[in-house]
């Protein structure tokens, strides 16, 4: 299994945040510290490449919901979701987050479309 | 597959070792790779709902967990000493709520509960709080 990490990128267009490994409760607020982190420093569009998550619990997906109305507040932004795997989706679905989030098939999909 | 016990601190630190040890005991048991899932996303919720809500975030408080198999069955029970929880107190989340209405709590127990065949909570005075868990395979 893998470890889980956290890896954020400033792009021209928005920042890409590539989560690695299993994001159980105990690791959502380290990705929660990190994207408020980057909110408060003035960063509003994101791109979370998911394509090598293999866990997420409710804690995380709070994350997301709390990162998502900051930054669409005013319209200045929004999470977009990349290459969410089948079982993740699941998880999003379970929660009736799917219709909530723009999901893209591929990390260069969803940085182009900003 | 006989009963196995695991002790740990009512601390998030020890989670990913409440889920692994889990994990093990499902796959030892013969569950599918979605029950396997299934089970230890059941686990992460029922642990954060103790530690949060049992122990109110205190880190000294002490989980114990069981797991065994049931003709048919995959059992795992959690033990904590905390504050006596009562489950009808949780409101059920707003699933088709927009995003800016959405609430941030509640999603726990409707994870344990859609993805668990059968969830059960008993209060002892003396045991304390017992959550009981079922996966039917």
């Amino acid at each position: 299994m893998a470890k889980f990490s956290i890896e954020t990128h400033e792009l021209k267009r928005c920042v890409l945040v590539t989560l690695h490994g299993r994001i159980d409760s105990s690791k959502a607020p380290t990705v929660e510290a990190k994207v408020r982190e980057l909110i408060d420093a003035g960063h509003y569009r994101f791109v979370i490449d998911m394509s090598e998550v293999e866990f997420v619990s409710s804690a995380f997906l709070r994350v997301l919901i709390s990162a998502s109305k900051s930054v669409r507040r005013f319209n200045r932004g929004d999470v977009y979701l990349a290459a969410v795997p089948a079982r993740i989706q699941d998880v999003f679905d379970l929660a009736g987050l799917l219709p909530l989030f723009k999901l893209y098939d591929t990390q260069v999909e969803a940085v182009g479309s900003w | 597959m006989e009963s196995v016990e695991l002790t740990v601190s009512s601390d998030l630190d020890d989670l990913p070792q409440v889920i692994d040890f889990v994990r093990q005991a499902c796959t030892a048991a013969g569950l599918s790779d979605n029950a396997v899932f299934a089970c230890e996303l059941a686990t992460d919720e029922a642990c954060t709902n103790i530690i949060d809500h049992a122990y109110g975030g205190r880190s000294d408080g002490v989980i114990r967990v069981a797991c065994w198999t049931e003709p048919g069955a995959f059992v795992v029970q959690f033990h904590d000493q905390g504050v006596a929880f009562d489950p009808s107190k949780i409101r059920e989340p707003l699933l088709n709520e927009v995003l800016a209405d959405r609430p941030l709590g509640g999603l726990g127990m409707h994870f344990m509960r859609s993805l668990m065949d059968e969830v059960r909570f008993d209060f002892d005075p003396i045991q304390g709080n017992m959550l009981t868990m079922t996966k039917r395979f």
